[in-house]
C-alpha cells in the first residue's frame, strides 16, 4: 500500500476518465439529462478518491526523516534507462494535496455550472488532474516530460470548448498551447543533453552527477532551455502574454486549475530541476532570475491596476504573485554554496513554496468568486458593478477574505509567503528585494481601489445591470441574489485554509523546510 | 544462384504469385457480379508473404541472394513495414473503391505489385537492381494515382507524378552512370571498395556530382525539397488510400534505398553527403511546415506535413554514419541515426496511414476533403474525431504516442552529435507543425456541426484499419521497448563498414 500510493493517486483520475466515457445512459436506459447528472455527480464523488489518498500522503509522509518517500522505481524502457520513478518530498506533498483539493472543488462547482458537453468536460478534467499529479511526483525526466505534455492537451480543449465566445477562446487556446509547447520542446532537448552527459534520466541521480560540470556553455544552454520552459508556465515577464488570454477565456473551474495548479508546475520545475541539477549555473544567472521576478511583480501589478475586466485583473495579478516565487528562488540560487546564507536562502525558498501554495488557494478562490458574479450578471466589467456590498453581503465577506489574502494581510495565509520571500531575499539581494516591496503596495492598490471600491463600495445602481440570473433556477430577475448553497460549499474550504494557514502556517511550512534546508545546506557543504 | 537462395526470395515470390492470382481471379466468373472477396485474397497474400520472411529473419547473418539482392535485417525491417503498410491501405481501400470504380480487382493486384516493388527495392544491392526496382515502384504508383479514370483530379495527379518521376529518374540514372564510370562496377560493395582503394580525394570530383544526382531520385521518392512539387497535387488528386500509401510505405522505401546506397557505397564520402542531407532536411522541414500552415484542404495539408516529416527523418539519415557521441555510455549504441530513421518511419507509417484512414472514411461518407468540413466531427462521430486527434498529436510529436518516440530518437541523435543549430531549427519547426495539426483539431472540437449533419458511417474493414493504426500509435508511445530492440537488431546492412 505504502509504495503504490503515489501510483494510485496519479492513475485513479485516469480510471475515472475512462469510466466517464462509458455509455451509462444506454446501459441503465436513462434519458440524457439523468445520465449527465450521474456523470457530473459521479465524477465529483470519484475525485474524492485521489483527494483522500493525498490526505493519507500528507499524514503518511515522515517529515523527520525527510527526503524522497513513497518511492517506486521500476524500469519503463530499460534499453534507454528510462524508469517509472515516482516519489515525493516535502515540496511535492502539499502540491499534490493542492491539486486534488482544487480538482474536487472545481468539479463540484462545474457540476452545477457547466451546461454543455458535460461528459467531455468531466473526462478532460480528470485527465488534467492526472497530468498535473504526474508532474508533481515524477522523478524521471522523461516521465516528467510525458506528464507535462499530457496536462497541456486537456487545458487546451477546456479553454477552446467552454470559453465564452466573446473572449476569443480558440485564439487563447492555441496561444496557450503553442507557448507551452515551445518551452517544452527545448526542455526535451535539454533532457536529452543531460542523458548523453550522465547516462541517466533520473532527476535524483542527475542532481548528484551534475551534468555539464566544467562546460559552462553547455550547462548554460541546458539551464536556459529548462528555465524558459518553466518561466513560460510560471509565467514570468516577458513570457506571460498567453496568461491573461487563457485565464479570461477559460471556464471558471478551468481558470481555477490553471492559476491554482498549472502555474505551480512551472515554479515546481524550477525548484525540482533547475536548482538541484544546475546549482552552479543557476547561481551565475541568479540575478537575471531575480530581476525577472521583480519585473514580473511590478509589471504584473501595474497592468492589473489598469484592467477593467475583473477576471483579466486577477489573471494579471497572478503574474505579479508568481514573481515573488521567482524572486525567492533566484535569491536562494544566488546564495548557493555560501555557508552563512543557508538560513536566509532556505527562508527565501520556504517563502517561495508557501507563496505557491497560498496563491493556489487564494487565486483559486478569487476565480471562483469571479465565476459567482459572472454567472449572475454575465458581465465582468468593473464599471458596471458598484454597491454590491449591500446587495450581496455574504459574497462581500467571502471576497474580502480572498482579496486580503491575495494582498498579504497579516493573519491570512498570503502574508507568510511574502514575508519569508522578502525576509530571505533581503539578506541576499538587498536592492532587488527593496524594489520588489513596491509590488506589495501596488497589490494593495489594485485590490482596494479597483476590486473593492468599484465592485462593492459606492451606491448600487439598478439601471446598470438590469437582468440578474438566479443561479438556482436559471430565471432572470431584477435583483441579485446572494451566494447560494453550492457556492458556499465551494468557497468555505478555501476560506478555511486561508484563515488556518494565516494563523498557523507551521503544518505546511514544516514540509517545505525539510526539503529546502537539506538542499541548501547540501550545496553549502560541498 | 544456389537453390537454397529461393528460401530468402519467398516474400517476393509469394507477392508475385498473389498478384497474378488476384489478376486471374478477377477475370474468371460472371462479369457483372462484383467479387467483393478479392481484397481478402490480396490480404491473405500479404500475410503469406510476411510468413515467407521467416527464413530471412531466422538466419543470423546477412545473405547475398542471386548477386543483386541481399537478405539482411535492414531489408527485412523495411519489407515487413511495407507489407503491413500495404495491408492496412487495402483495408482502408475496400469501402472507398467499392463506390468509385468497377475495376477493383486490378487495384488490389497493383497494390500487391507495389508491395513487391518495395521489397525488391529495399533489398537491392546493385545500382541496376536499384534503378529497376525504383522504376517498377514508380510506374505502378503512377497507375495507382490515376486509377480513377473518370476523375480529372486523379488524372492530373498521375500526370504530374509521372512527369516529375521520369525527370527525377533520368537524373538519378545519370548519377549512377557516373559512379559506374568512376569505379567500373554497379555493385554497391564494389563501389565502396573502389572508393576506398583510390587515394582520398581522387574520386571526389566524380563522387560529389553523383551523390547530388542520386539525391534527385531518392528525394523524389521521399518527397524532399526541392523535389517535392509533385506531392501536394498528387496527394490531393489520387484516390485517398493511394495517397496514404504514397506518403508512407513508398516514402519509407525511398529512405531505405537512400541509406543503403549512401552508407554502403558512399561510406567514404560520409562527410559530404551528410552535410548535403542536413541542408536538405532543414529546407524540407521548414518549407513543408510553412506551406502546410496555409492549406485549407486536409489532403494537401497532410501532403505538406509529410514533406516536413521527411525533413526530420533526414536528420537521422544524415547522422547514420556514426556520431561523435559526447560520452561512451551505452546510450551511443541505441541513439543512432539508423535507429532514429527506422523508429521514426515505423511510427510515422502507422500514424499517417491512420490519419488518411480517417480522411478516407470522412470522404467516403461526405465526399468532402476541406478542413472546415470537419467542423463538429466530435458531435457527429466521436470515435473518428478522437482517433484523428491521436494521429495528429502523434504527427506533432506529443507524448504518449509513436510520433513522440520518433522525434525523441531523431532529436536525441542530433543532441548527441551536438548539432545545436539544426536542433533549434527542428524544434521551432515542430512548434509550427503543432499549429496546423491543431487547426484541424480546432475545427473538429470547437466548431458546431452543420445543420443536419449526421454521424459518419464507417465500414468494417476501415474500422479494422483504424483500430490497428490507433492502437499501434498509442502503444508505440507507451511501450516502445520492442520496437527499439527490433530496430537496433535491424541496423545491419550487408557490406556496411
Amino acid at each position: 500500500m505504502n509504495s503504490s500510493l503515489l501510483t494510485l493517486i496519479v492513475f485513479a483520475p485516469l480510471l475515472g476518465s475512462v469510466l466517464v466515457l462509458l455509455p451509462w445512459g444506454k446501459w441503465l436506459n436513462w434519458e440524457t439529462a439523468r445520465e449527465e447528472r450521474l456523470i457530473k455527480n459521479g465524477t465529483t464523488l470519484f475525485s474524492l478518491l485521489p483527494l483522500i489518498m493525498s490526505i493519507m500522503l500528507w499524514f503518511g509522509y515522515n517529515k523527520a526523516a525527510g527526503g524522497f518517500q513513497f518511492q517506486v522505481d521500476v524500469p519503463w524502457v530499460p534499453v534507454l534507462n528510462i524508469n517509472y520513478h515516482v516519489g515525493v518530498d516535502g515540496l511535492s506533498v502539499p502540491l499534490v494535496f493542492l491539486t486534488t483539493f482544487l480538482t474536487s472543488l472545481g468539479l463540484w462547482y462545474s457540476a452545477r455550472t457547466i451546461k454543455t458537453r458535460v461528459r467531455e468536460f468531466c473526462f478532460l478534467f480528470l485527465l488534467l488532474e492526472m497530468g498535473m499529479l504526474g508532474v508533481f511526483v515524477s522523478l524521471d525526466l522523461i516521465l516528467f516530460y510525458v506528464f507535462w505534455e499530457v496536462g497541456l492537451v486537456p487545458m487546451y480543449f477546456m479553454i477552446g470548448i467552454w470559453g465564452q465566445p466573446k473572449d476569443r477562446p480558440q485564439y487563447s487556446a492555441i496561444k496557450f498551447f503553442l507557448y507551452t509547447l515551445t518551452g517544452s520542446v527545448f526542455m526535451l532537448l535539454a533532457i536529452l543533453g543531460i542523458y548523453f552527459w550522465t547516462g541517466t534520466f533520473d532527476i535524483i541521480e542527475a542532481a548528484q552527477l551534475q551534468p555539464f560540470a566544467g562546460n559552462f556553455l553547455l550547462s548554460s544552454l541546458a539551464f536556459w532551455a529548462f528555465f524558459i520552459a518553466f518561466a513560460i508556465k510560471v509565467p514570468s515577464w516577458p513570457f506571460h502574454t498567453w496568461l491573461p488570454d487563457a485565464h479570461t477565456a477559460a471556464p471558471t473551474a478551468g481558470s481555477v486549475i490553471l492559476a491554482g495548479v498549472m502555474l505551480k508546475l512551472g515554479a515546481y520545475g524550477i525548484l525540482r530541476i533547475c536548482l538541484p541539477i544546475f546549482p552552479g549555473t543557476f547561481k551565475a544567472y541568479a540575478l537575471v532570475v531575480v530581476a525577472l521576478g521583480v519585473i514580473s511583480i511590478i509589471y504584473g501589478a501595474l497592468v492589473s491596476l489598469a484592467q477593467w475586466d475583473l477576471k483579466r485583473l486577477i489573471a494579471y495579478s497572478s503574474v505579479s504573485h508568481m514573481g515573488y516565487v521567482l524572486l525567492g528562488v533566484g535569491a536562494a540560487a544566488f546564495a548557493v554554496g555560501t555557508k552563512s546564507l543557508v538560513d536566509a536562502s532556505t527562508m527565501a525558498l520556504n517563502g517561495a513554496a508557501l507563496q505557491m501554495f497560498n496563491h493556489g488557494i487564494s487565486t483559486g478562490a478569487l476565480f471562483f468568486l469571479v465565476g459567482v458574479i459572472y454567472e449572475r450578471a454575465h458581465v465582468r466589467d468593473l464599471k458596471m458593478f458598484g454597491g454590491l456590498s449591500n446587495k450581496l453581503p455574504y459574497y462581500y465577506g467571502l471576497f474580502m477574505v480572498a482579496a486580503f489574502t491575495s494582498l498579504g494581510l497579516p493573519g491570512l495565509a498570503g502574508f507568510w509567503g511574502e514575508l519569508f520571500v522578502f525576509r530571505g531575499a533581503f539578506n541576499i539581494v538587498q536592492i532587488w528585494a527593496a524594489i520588489g516591496i513596491i509590488g506589495v503596495i501596488l497589490t494593495a492598490a489594485y485590490i482596494l481601489w479597483k476590486i473593492v471600491q468599484f465592485t462593492f463600495l459606492g451606491q448600487y445602481d439598478p439601471n446598470r445591470i438590469s437582468h440578474w440570473t438566479n443561479i438556482d433556477t436559471g430565471a432572470e430577475e431584477h435583483e441579485p441574489r446572494d451566494v447560494s448553497f453550492f457556492e458556499k460549499v465551494t468557497l468555505w474550504p478555501l476560506v478555511a485554509f486561508m484563515v488556518l494557514f494565516g494563523i498557523y502556517p507551521t503544518p505546511i511550512l514544516s514540509f517545505f523546510n525539510t526539503a529546502f534546508f537539506s538542499l541548501m545546506s547540501g550545496f553549502a557543504g560541498k | 544462384m544456389k537453390p537454397t537462395d529461393f528460401a530468402y526470395l519467398l516474400p517476393e515470390l509469394i507477392l508475385l504469385l498473389a498478384a497474378v492470382l488476384v489478376f486471374l481471379l478477377d477475370l474468371v466468373g460472371p462479369k457483372d457480379k462484383p467479387k467483393e472477396w478479392l481484397p481478402y485474397v490480396a490480404l491473405a497474400g500479404l500475410g503469406a508473404a510476411a510468413l515467407g520472411m521467416i527464413p530471412g529473419l531466422r538466419s543470423s547473418t546477412p545473405h547475398m541472394v542471386a548477386t543483386m539482392l541481399v537478405s539482411d535485417p535492414f531489408a527485412l525491417f523495411f519489407m515487413l513495414l511495407a507489407i503491413i503498410g500495404v495491408a492496412i491501405v487495402i483495408l482502408t481501400a475496400i469501402p472507398f473503391m467499392r463506390s468509385r470504380t468497377p475495376f477493383r480487382g486490378e487495384f488490389y493486384a497493383l497494390l500487391l505489385i507495389v508491395g513487391l516493388a518495395i521489397t525488391l527495392a529495399v533489398s537491392a544491392a546493385n545500382l541496376i537492381m536499384i534503378y529497376l526496382s525504383m522504376e517498377f515502384l514508380s510506374i505502378t504508383s503512377y497507375i495507382l494515382a490515376g486509377f480513377l479514370r473518370q476523375d480529372r483530379k486523379s488524372g492530373e495527379a498521375a500526370m504530374k507524378y509521372f512527369l516529375y518521376g521520369a525527370t527525377a529518374s533520368a537524373a538519378m540514372l545519370y548519377g549512377m552512370s557516373l559512379l559506374y564510370g568512376a569505379t567500373g562496377t554497379t555493385d554497391l560493395a564494389g563501389i565502396a571498395a573502389a572508393f576506398e582503394t583510390k587515394a582520398q580525394g581522387e574520386l571526389i570530383w566524380l563522387g560529389v556530382p553523383a551523390v547530388i544526382l542520386l539525391m534527385v531520385g531518392f528525394g523524389f521518392k521521399a518527397s524532399l525539397v526541392p523535389f517535392h512539387q509533385w506531392a501536394p497535387d498528387t496527394y490531393e488528386g489520387a484516390p485517398t488510400p493511394v495517397t496514404a500509401f504514397l506518403s508512407t510505405a513508398s516514402k519509407a522505401a525511398g529512405f531505405a534505398i537512400l541509406m543503403r546506397v549512401f552508407l554502403v557505397a558512399m561510406g567514404s564520402m560520409a562527410a559530404q553527403w551528410s552535410a548535403l542531407l542536413i541542408a536538405i532536411s532543414l529546407v524540407t522541414m521548414t518549407i513543408g511546415n510553412l506551406t502546410a500552415l496555409r492549406q485549407t484542404n486536409i489532403k494537401r495539408m497532410l501532403a505538406y506535413s509529410s514533406i516536413a516529416q521527411a525533413g526530420y527523418i533526414l536528420i537521422g539519415a544524415a547522422l547514420a554514419e556514426g556520431g561523435n557521441g559526447a560520452s561512451g555510455s551505452s546510450a551511443t549504441t541505441v541513439f543512432t541515426g539508423m535507429n532514429g530513421v527506422m523508429i521514426y518511419l515505423f511510427a510515422y507509417v502507422f500514424t499517417n496511414i491512420g490519419a488518411f484512414a480517417v480522411v478516407t472514411a470522412f470522404e467516403q461518407a461526405t465526399g468532402r476533403t476541406e478542413i472546415r468540413d470537419y467542423a463538429g466531427l466530435i458531435r457527429r462521430s466521436p470515435w473518428l474525431a478522437g482517433l484523428l486527434f491521436v494521429f495528429l498529436i502523434s504527427l506533432a510529436g506529443i507524448p504518449p504516442t509513436g510520433g513522440f518516440l520518433g522525434k525523441f530518437f531523431i532529436f536525441g541523435t542530433a543532441v548527441q552529435s551536438q548539432l545545436w543549430v539544426v536542433l533549434a531549427i527542428a524544434a521551432v519547426n515542430s512548434v509550427i507543425a503543432a499549429a496546423y495539426y491543431l487547426n484541424v483539431v480546432r475545427y473538429m472540437f470547437f466548431f458546431p456541426a452543420e445543420e443536419g449533419a449526421g454521424p459518419i458511417a464507417v465500414a468494417w474493414p476501415l474500422r479494422t484499419a483504424l483500430l490497428v493504426t490507433g492502437t499501434l500509435t498509442l502503444l508505440l508511445g507507451l511501450d516502445p521497448t520492442p520496437l527499439i530492440a527490433w530496430a537496433t537488431r535491424s541496423a545491419q546492412l550487408l557490406a556496411w563498414k
